[in-house]
């Protein structure tokens, strides 16, 4: 069988071997969550100042929430499996509408966080390998000590404040001007421009680590005996960085990337509050103190969706990088 | 002079202040003739790697760096030259191999892509020439399927066709020295011998001079022409490869060559018909599991251990010997219980103690002991050796003091300092640490001890002290010992009797003697076959 279709049926079962797991992790998270005092009844009386015990009854028994918990699980599995998210009763909107609604824009955040710290890590590290003990190192690994030291809402703030107020350079908050009605190009040029304040804030301190992670496994790579072999057959410096000992360095770096995009969606929550990004990770701030049980859960769900794939992802490029992985 | 390929002359390379020398190499003086095989032989930190370095430029800098001297190679003086110019002697004019072919081929480059690199610097060649050539040079390195192999990454081969595809990107432009760093050393016996086989053809064929570094008499004596003998970074014996292994002056010469193991075995020893230990149908394999739910293929099956039947006697040593994957290390483990076997007995003292649960086992322990192939990691790095030597018995129900008492004399017993009871094992060296690992062995008073390769770790000289300790010790205390080994000098002189092991099955038992002087399976003929030196060994024997 050949490489490919070997990745083909991998990846396959590896789609299928994901459904139990992301199953397993909706029931776990249906009991965390109900740990919680309150459910959104309680809220939404709180909010409205005044509710009788008897009005507050038909509201559970409306929303559900008076059956049992178990009842309440399989009647939520239930619908899971049909792909139904159920109803937010905060937004009065389904849950599945809603959470692809602000899907788009997490994502963008992520993936365009990913790539700057994946990127510049990479070439940051890469930079302070070559020039190893020299100004140009220790100046980097300044930059990614102090990065690295730094809350992610404190630079935030301080973007904003240098780069929105002193200088009006980038907006302070928002996805896209929406009064300016943009369409095609023109809004495209918008998300950017409302992107970049926020990309560097969360991805800063990955691009520490990055960094930090890139330069060592560069140093470590050097001491390898097939570098000695590379320069015994005369081949030059910069072809042995570059060739050799590039491909080898980036594999510890491509591993732990793939193991941090979960954390990504939870540092996104920061960032999102800071820029008023209108993504899932502000959404599900809102709903925990709503209580808003039903799109929590949804938001969980799509997060370890989107965790499985990115590791299924990860694997896949380890085994194009990496020929020693054999896929089976 | 100016026949002469190469001419070092009072080479002295500096190591880093503080070290435990100032120079890693002191007034080193070497010539090299085309068509010449000339051995460096020495033991660990003599300098004879670092030799290699420099000559090639690629010493570690700027720590350890050529303080003075010249290194001629064809009138031109290296040391002197600069590094795009020894960029372009490396790899077309000097060339060099590697002990350890799987970490020196870059694991994300096909054998292919490597080769290619050679030609790229160094050579004006279309793709498609240049492809002609790699596969052409891997066919004169009798690698099946070249064009395979080209696309191979390096650890889809075996050890020795990787180092065959070392030595094809090493003579790929046929360079004037090919500097061999003890080449064979991580390769089987076998597979040395075809590798050796293979370099001398190369060197018939293409003239160059070969600078051999190892540490193996036995090769030296098949291979050489002149051979060098260093200690401490000092050259101590000059000479042809007769007048030095066979009239050897200096006193470090001599002792070098008395502590090679021969392989005469020794006379064999009256022994005893009672059985200590025995096993019979022992099975054990690898994986086979399933996977995750059940899904895709199972996983790949290996079996280690194929119905071995085996005893040993009291007071006996029963040498198991087998190139690398026989599972003879497999079997020890399984018959001290580190890994459960799957099925078969295993009778101490008429009990099977491969049915006992962990518990049951505990007491079983003392009796039978393990001393471990590394030195450097079988020992725990944060624990003194008192406590490493002493924990045994404690976990035993020995009182700490008795234990500790036990201790103290144990290290005097292996013939260490009684002020090691309270050093890390960090501070004593390869043959020190081995004496450790065998006192820590005999604190529970075993009466079988299970070596595994207790001295392939160790330098020769190191290696025939720790044979005799262990003998001196198999006497004293009617020790029964399983010594596990791929090296048939060193089991000629300590095993009573050899079991020979292949793909985890014993194809031949017998006494030693007999087994040397008879093989009966043609396995065991090839193997006694490849063992290199074997000519030298009988002119000494007379």
């Amino acid at each position: 069988m050949n490489r490919s279709s070997k990745i083909i049926r991998y990846v396959s079962r590896r789609l299928i071997q994901g459904i139990p797991i992301i199953l397993a992790i909706v029931v776990l998270n249906f009991f965390l969550l109900n740990l919680a005092e309150g459910d959104a009844v309680d809220v939404l009386a709180g909010e409205a100042g005044s509710a009788t015990p008897e009005y507050m009854e038909e509201m559970r028994k409306k929303f559900g929430l008076d059956k049992p918990l178990p009842v309440q699980l399989a009647v939520y599995l239930k619908n899971v499996i049909q792909l139904d998210l159920g109803y937010s009763f905060r937004h009065d909107m389904q849950v599945t509408e809603l959470i692809i609604d602000r899907f788009w824009p997490t994502l963008i955040l992520m993936v365009s966080t990913i790539l700057l710290a994946v990127g510049f890590g990479v070439l940051l590290g890469l930079f302070a390998a070559i020039n190893l003990n020299t100004w140009k190192d220790s100046m980097v690994s300044v930059f990614a000590l102090i990065t690295y030291a730094t809350p992610l809402f404190w630079v935030g703030l301080m973007m904003i404040i240098l780069f929105s107020i002193k200088n009006d350079w980038f907006p302070t908050s928002g996805m896209e001007n929406s009064a300016m009605f943009y369409e095609g190009f023109e809004r495209v040029k918008d998300i950017a421009h409302h992107l970049v304040l926020p990309t560097i804030t969360l991805s800063l301190f990955y691009l520490a680590l990055y960094t930090r992670m890139m330069r060592a496994s560069m140093l470590e790579q050097y001491g390898q005996d097939y570098v000695i072999t590379a320069r015994a057959k005369g081949v030059s410096e910069r072809r042995i960085t570059f060739v050799h000992v590039l491909r080898n360095a980036l594999l510890p770096v491509v591993t732990m990337a793939g193991v941090q995009v979960g954390a990504l969606i939870g540092g996104s929550v920061i960032v999102e509050s800071v820029f008023a990004w209108p993504g899932l990770g502000m959404l599900a701030f809102e709903s925990l103190f709503a209580r808003d049980l039903n799109l929590l859960l949804g938001i969980f769900l799509l997060s370890s969706a989107l965790v499985v794939a990115v590791n299924l992802v990860v694997d896949v490029i380890y085994c194009f990088l990496d020929p020693r992985i054999e896929v089976n | 002079m100016t026949d002469k390929l190469l001419q070092i002359s009072k080479l002295d390379i500096a190591l880093p202040e503080g070290s435990e020398r100032d120079l890693a190499v002191e007034d080193l003086n070497i010539e090299l003739s085309p068509g010449e095989t000339l051995c460096i032989v020495g033991e660990s930190g003599s300098g004879k790697s670092l030799t290699a370095r420099a000559l090639m430029g690629l010493l570690p800098a700027p720590h350890v760096r050529v303080k003075k001297g010249t290194i001629t190679f064809c009138g031109e003086d290296l040391t002197q030259a600069a590094e795009p110019r020894m960029r372009q002697i490396r790899g077309s004019e000097i060339s060099m191999i590697f002990q350890e072919p799987m970490t020196a081929l870059n694991p994300v480059m096909t054998i292919g892509g490597q080769i290619d690199e050679v030609f790229r610097y160094h050579a004006e060649m279309s793709q498609s020439e240049r492809r002609k050539r790699a596969i052409e040079l891997l066919e004169d390195v009798q690698l099946p399927d070249p064009k395979q192999i080209m696309a191979a990454y390096p650890h889809e081969l075996s050890g020795g066709q990787r180092q065959r595809a070392m030595i094809a990107m090493a003579l790929a432009l046929e360079p004037k020295i090919l500097i061999a760093d003890e080449p064979t050393t991580a390769l089987d016996v076998t597979t040395q011998a075809q590798i050796l086989k293979l370099i001398s053809e190369m060197q018939a064929v293409h003239k160059s001079g070969v600078l051999f570094i190892t540490h193996d008499f036995g090769v030296v004596a098949d291979i050489a022409d002149r051979v060098v003998v260093m200690q401490y970074g000092r050259v101590v014996e000059t000479g042809t490869v007769d007048k030095v292994l066979n009239k050897p002056k200096h006193p470090y010469t001599k002792a070098l060559i008395a502590s090679v193991p021969s392989l005469i075995p020794r006379a064999p020893r009256p022994r005893s018909e009672q059985i200590v230990l025995s096993g019979d149908k022992i099975q054990k394999t690898f994986g086979g599991g399933k996977s995750f739910f059940g899904l895709g293929k199972p996983n790949r099956f290996v079996h280690a251990v194929k119905d071995v039947t085996l005893d040993l006697r009291s007071g006996e040593t029963l040498g198991v010997v087998g190139e690398s994957g026989s599972g003879k290390s497999t079997l020890a483990r399984c018959i001290i219980r580190l890994l459960d076997s799957d099925s078969g007995n295993i009778m101490l003292d008429n009990i099977d103690i491969r049915a006992l649960n962990r518990a049951e086992m505990r007491p079983f322990r003392t009796k039978i002991q393990m001393v471990f192939q590394d030195p450097f990691a079988s020992l725990n790095p944060r624990i003194k050796v008192g406590q490493i030597i002493s924990q045994g018995p404690i976990i035993q129900g020995e009182s700490r003091q008795n234990a500790e008492a036990r201790a103290r004399e144990l290290l005097e017993i292996v013939g260490l300092d009684e002020r090691a009871f309270n050093r890390y094992p960090h501070e004593f060296s390869g043959g020190q640490r081995q004496r450790i690992g065998i006192a820590r062995a005999l604190a529970l008073d075993p009466e079988i001890l299970v070596a595994d390769e207790p001295v392939s770790a160790l330098d020769v000289s190191i290696q025939a002290q720790i044979l005799e300790l262990l003998d001196e010790i198999r006497e004293s205390m009617n020790l029964s010992m399983l010594f596990i080994t791929h090296d048939l000098r060193v089991a000629a002189q300590v095993c009573d009797r050899l079991a020979v092991m292949r793909y985890g099955e014993i194809v031949e038992t017998g006494a030693t003697g007999e087994i040397f002087k008879s093989p009966q399976h043609s396995y065991t003929r090839d193997l006694l076959a490849a063992v290199p030196g074997q000519k030298w060994d009988r002119k000494i024997a007379g």
